[in-house]
């Protein structure tokens, strides 16, 4: 299929895209990497009437600064994979870059896409939940305001960024000293979105979890933070914790099936998946 | 791989070609970005197709009205059924040979009624493709939604897809050798199996794809089409439109991939020959990929129950097989979709000596795409129920399944021989090929690897599997059925007065090098260095007559043409030269470019000066010599149905048992395709045909609902296997020519695709077997595995 016919125009700032939002509203879309808009276009699964090009407006920056990683909207998958700041701040990011898509997509596709689509099997919007990452959302009307990522993914790719507002930047806290992040996912090819993923953090002290949250993608209309499973882990050794956790998902998760993968097997995998997490941290 | 010396074969000699390994001439041009596919042609006044398909399974088309769209901006004409009538006849893919095989007439566009979804109904012809898609959704048709049947059994059972077919049995077919019975009742052990292979389709990089061009002042068509056989396709555009075969052409451009899949009569492709005909304007349609999942023949949608009986040695006594097939609401034209199944029927059990042997097909029709050929055609049905039975009976009578095989497969030396379906076995080296292959996956460290692993957590599955690959068909495949298709090959080799070579062959090119392949047996026997070689293929108006790309033949049969025609062709130099130097030609020879004194290897003349003495000056020739510089010759085999080729598989997987992932760690292939004119490129077809073939047994699957729709029709959910989980497949060779031909090859462009399937399932049960688990129906989806688990009781934590 070809795309169907589509206005263009190239930002030269934010504050510039934000005025062509302004100006097109509902009818406009942002081009960042194009790796998921393109596709649905020639699927026609999206027909915007213009696509404002966002890809010159710089907004690419990754910075560690008083505790908190900054990664702009532009920012993409490989960079944010070959950043020893998001390393060092951020383990589970670089941990889950590999995971994404192929060498190809993850050079041009970009965190400020991934967040503002909101799919429910990626991984950034994930990890943006397990460490509680802030969306920095602009607009011409309303300027600058934060989302803390429990409130930004509301549904099937739909999120709190507003049809004439833009995702600027998502700010992470940097990694606490007994902190452990880990990134898994599971996924019939490499580069598949997954069948189901977990991005997990907790504090590990004298062999015991706490402050365990753990995001699930692949297994709802958005991510999901496992609640219950943080309960029940609370205060528990690793190995404890990884079993309570996992037997405590059924909770916190109703996975979807797919005509290859039915519900009951997803929250099976989860389950592995959340104790092998769990285990990893003490590894 | 094996070392070059033993792969000599009559054929070479000192400054031969034949059997190197060297890479193609034919790719610098696609590394350097230089293709021409069909999509690249557009020539002025084009009109882009574009179809309206239907999104029922099987419904009444109620109104079909297309006036809107034919309004739209940049739209010259819709189409429908009706318009088509005038220029193009119906189709019926039936072939005498397959007693009752039946079929309803196939229109390129529906008529009142769509059979699969998918169906083209209405097509739109614009200035672009995009104007075309623009304007589809304007197209108003009302569909009244009729029952959809989409699993055979239920099919059998349920009132006819065509009612003037009586029922929806398309194809039975019984073959029994031998007293099954009595094999049966004197068992020491019976196993028995079902075994289910998914409907999966052939994925070609490149869509299918066609531009037609009917000329009204000449009245001739030109067809560049992105097909295996354009002799056929010409032969089918003469008999649908009505006209005789001097008015049509058909010309290959590039052609990115087909493993079947572009062989074969399409609606949508038919309909743009028709409309071009109809228009007196250039048509053009190139699928894209939803088009290609829900209109490219599907294949291997088997159901399989079998049966094995073994006496107290572990030595086979009996098989009786069952297979059921769902192949869409019609038979393909002009091959047919019996193909597949009766494969299987002749296939089954084919390497293992027994006493007694039934196998019954049974071929359904359903509202999902028509089924047909797609690499290695029944082949990994026939392995993979074969194999899957084999280890289970080796584990009945508690054998190792290499010694399991060593004391069935057919002993080495005993040829000519016969399959247990009585099918004719020329020379094949099975007992060889197992060794070898336990060899060079070094089996007995494997198995104790195997038990370490074990011992620390970790679940390794190594599976092998023995198998026959059919290749070089003879006319019994196809011809005595009637269809139009060529068992034969023809190859003209002319010297150019500048000392090259230039061939043209009616083998085609897909990518798999055939055209380095007819270079390199060129140059061999004009002792001629092959970049010297031009080959020209795919244009019915420049090539001899002949098959093209199908079955494994394109070495065998057209690369047999190829040798006798440049052998010819040297006859002739060397006659031309004997004339002028006043030598024996018997005492020539030619070699690196020039005719030489065979005995001594002294110069004597270039090829250079033999063709500017041929062509050019004739005034010093001696009297009465006739310089004849082009050789043509034709190749079919005639004795055997098919050479056979064969081989051994081996798989080493790692189970997790607990999210039911499967890691191939390894794959070896032994093959044995008699000679090796390019090893690199049997290496290389090899590869890629085990990767199909993995893609089959792990991850590939056209899934529909009870209504008949289509899951996945993207990239992003019909999983082709990737670079990633793909294992390192290690690949090493015997040489058993056929001695049909003087290159003694036999095919092996689908050994990969046929028994990767089964060694992969038998290394899945060979770690499953570790939990009391089995699994045997394709693909091995981590929820089947684990379903598997569940159901021996093993649990997963
Ligand atoms: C084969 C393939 C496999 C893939 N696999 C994965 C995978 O495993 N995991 C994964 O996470 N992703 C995967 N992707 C998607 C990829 O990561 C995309 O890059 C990402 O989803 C979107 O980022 P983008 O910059 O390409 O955004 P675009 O495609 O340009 O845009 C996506 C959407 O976000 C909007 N948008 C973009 N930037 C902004 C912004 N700054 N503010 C507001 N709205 C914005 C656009 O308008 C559009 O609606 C895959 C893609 C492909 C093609």
């Amino acid at each position: 299929m070809k795309a169907a016919a589509f206005r263009y125009a190239r930002a030269t700032s934010a504050a510039h895209a934000q005025a062509l939002l302004a100006e097109h509203g509902e009818d406009a879309r942002l081009l960042a990497g194009g790796q998921s808009l393109l596709a649905a276009l020639n699927l026609r699964l999206s027909e915007p009437a213009i696509l404002i090009d966002i890809g010159r407006i710089g907004h690419a920056a990754i910075e560690a600064r008083d505790g908190r990683l900054r990664l702009s909207a532009l920012a993409t998958h490989a960079a944010i994979g070959r950043s020893a700041a998001v390393a060092e701040a951020a383990p589970m990011l670089a941990q889950a870059v590999p995971h994404i898509a192929h060498p190809a997509i993850r050079n041009r596709g970009t965190i400020g896409g991934s967040l503002a689509l909101g799919d429910p099997a990626a991984e950034w919007p994930a990890c943006a939940l397990a460490l509680n990452a802030e969306i920095v959302l602009a607009s011409a009307a309303r300027g600058e305001r934060r989302v803390s990522a429990e409130d930004f993914f509301l549904g099937l790719y739909s999120t709190a960024c507003a049809a004439d507002e833009m995702v600027l930047a998502a700010e992470f806290p940097a990694t606490a000293p007994n902190e452990r992040q880990v990134c898994l996912e599971l996924a019939r090819r490499r580069g598949d979105y997954a069948l189901v993923g977990v991005a997990a953090s907790a504090k590990l002290e004298g062999g015991r979890i706490s402050g365990l949250r753990a995001a699930f993608f692949g297994v709802g209309a958005t991510p999901v933070l496992a609640r219950e499973a943080s309960r029940a882990a609370e205060g528990a050794t690793v190995a404890e914790a990884a079993r309570a956790a996992a037997d405590a998902l059924g909770r916190d998760l109703d996975p979807p099936g797919d005509p290859t993968t039915d519900g009951a097997t997803r929250l099976r995998l989860a389950r592995v998946l959340m104790r092998r997490a769990v285990e990893a941290m003490a590894a | 791989m094996s070392p070059p010396d033993a792969l000599l074969h009559a054929v070479d000699r000192p400054n031969s070609w034949i059997g190197r390994a060297r890479p193609r001439e034919q790719a610098k041009r696609h590394a350097a970005g230089g293709g021409r596919f069909l999509d690249d042609l557009e020539p002025p006044r084009c009109l882009h197709a574009a179809f309206l398909r239907s999104p029922h399974a099987h419904a009444r088309l109620l109104a079909l009205d297309v006036t809107a769209a034919a309004s739209q901006p940049g739209v010259f004409r819709v189409l429908v059924g009706a318009d088509l009538d005038p220029v193009m006849t119906p189709w019926v893919g039936v072939l005498a040979h397959f007693k009752g095989l039946k079929s309803a007439p196939q229109y390129p566009l529906a008529r009142g009624r769509a059979v699969f979804q998918g169906e083209p109904v209405a097509m739109v012809l614009a200035a672009s493709r995009r104007a075309a898609e623009d304007a589809l959704p304007h197209i108003h048709a009302e569909w009244e939604p009729l029952p959809v049947l989409t699993d055979p059994e239920e099919s059998l059972a349920a009132p006819p897809i065509h009612a003037e077919l009586g029922d929806n049995l398309a194809f039975t077919r019984t073959a029994e050798t031998g007293d099954l019975q009595a094999a049966f009742a004197r068992a020491h052990a019976v196993v028995e199996s079902g075994f289910e292979t998914a409907r999966h389709t052939g994925v070609t990089l490149e869509p299918r794809g066609v531009l037609a061009h009917w000329d009204p002042a000449e009245e001739r068509l030109t067809v560049h089409h992105g097909t295996q056989a354009p002799h056929m396709m010409k032969e089918i555009f003469v008999r649908h439109l009505g006209l005789a075969e001097e008015q049509v052409r058909v010309i290959c451009p590039d052609v990115g991939g087909s493993y079947g899949v572009k062989i074969h009569t399409y609606q949508d492709e038919m309909a743009c020959v028709a409309a071009a005909r109809l228009l007196a304007r250039p048509v053009k349609f190139v699928a894209d990929r939803l088009e290609s999942f829900q209109s490219d023949i599907h294949a291997r949608e088997h159901r399989v129950h079998a049966r094995m009986a073994v006496d107290a040695d572990g030595r086979i006594l009996a098989m009786d097989v069952e297979d059921l097939t769902g192949i869409g609401p019609y038979s393909v034209y002009p091959r047919t979709s019996a193909v597949e199944g009766n494969q299987v029927v002749n296939l089954s059990g084919g390497w293992y000596t027994m006493d007694a042997y039934r196998c019954r097909l049974r071929v359904a029709f359903t509202n999902k795409p028509p089924t047909c050929q797609y690499r290695a055609v029944g082949q990994p049905v026939a392995i993979a129920l074969t194999e899957g039975l084999a280890d289970l009976a080796a584990r009945a009578v508690r054998l190792d399944p290499a010694e399991f095989r060593r004391r069935n497969l057919m002993p080495d030396g005993e040829y000519p021989a016969k399959a247990p379906s009585g099918v004719p076995l020329e020379g094949l080296s099975h007992q060889r090929a197992l060794e070898r292959l336990l060899e060079i996956m070094d089996y007995p460290a494997l198995r104790r690897r195997q038990a370490e692993a074990r011992a620390a957590g970790r679940h390794l599955g190594i599976g092998i599997a023995s198998f026959i690959e059919v290749t070089n068909p003879s006319a019994m495949f196809y011809g005595v059925g009637g269809a139009p298709i060529s068992a034969q090959d023809g190859c003209t080799v002319r010297l150019e007065p500048g000392g090259s070579a230039t061939v043209a062959s009616s083998l085609t090119e897909q990518g798999q090098g055939a055209e380095a392949v007819l270079a390199q047996v060129t140059a061999d026997a004009l002792g001629l260095d092959p970049a010297r070689v031009r080959v020209v293929t795919g244009d019915t108006e420049r090539t001899p007559y002949g098959g093209g790309t199908w079955a494994s033949r394109g070495t065998g049969i057209g690369g047999e043409a190829c040798l006798r025609a440049a052998r010819g062709l040297s006859e002739n130099i060397r006659a031309l030269a004997g004339a002028v130097l006043q030598a024996d030609p018997a005492t020539l020879d030619l070699r690196d470019g020039a005719v030489v004194d065979a005995a001594t290897g002294t110069g004597r003349m270039t090829l250079a000066e033999v063709g500017r003495l041929g062509y050019m000056r004739g005034d010093l020739l001696p009297p009465g010599v006739q310089p004849e510089l082009s050789v043509t010759r034709h190749f079919q085999t005639r004795q055997y149905p098919f050479a056979f080729a064969n081989g051994a598989q081996g798989c080493l997987l790692e189970l997790d048992p607990e999210t039911g992932w499967t890691s191939l760690l390894k794959h070896w292939v032994v093959e044995d395709c008699g000679t090796l004119v390019n090893p690199l490129l049997v290496d290389e077809q090899i590869r890629g045909g085990v990767v199909q073939g993995i893609g089959a047994a792990l991850f590939e699957e056209c899934l529909y609902d009870a209504d008949g729709n289509l899951l996945n029709g993207t990239m992003a959910d019909y999983l082709v296997p990737m670079a990633v989980e793909m294992p390192d497949i290690e690949v090493a060779h015997l040489c058993t020519p056929t001695a049909e031909s003087a290159l003694g090859a036999k095919g092996a462009g689908e050994a990969g695709t046929a028994a990767a399937p089964a060694a992969v399932m038998n290394a899945l049960n060979d770690a499953l077997a570790h939990f009391g688990a089995r699994l045997t129906t394709m693909p091995f989806t981590p929820q089947r595995v684990l379903a598997a688990l569940d159901a021996a009781g093993a649990t997963a934590r």
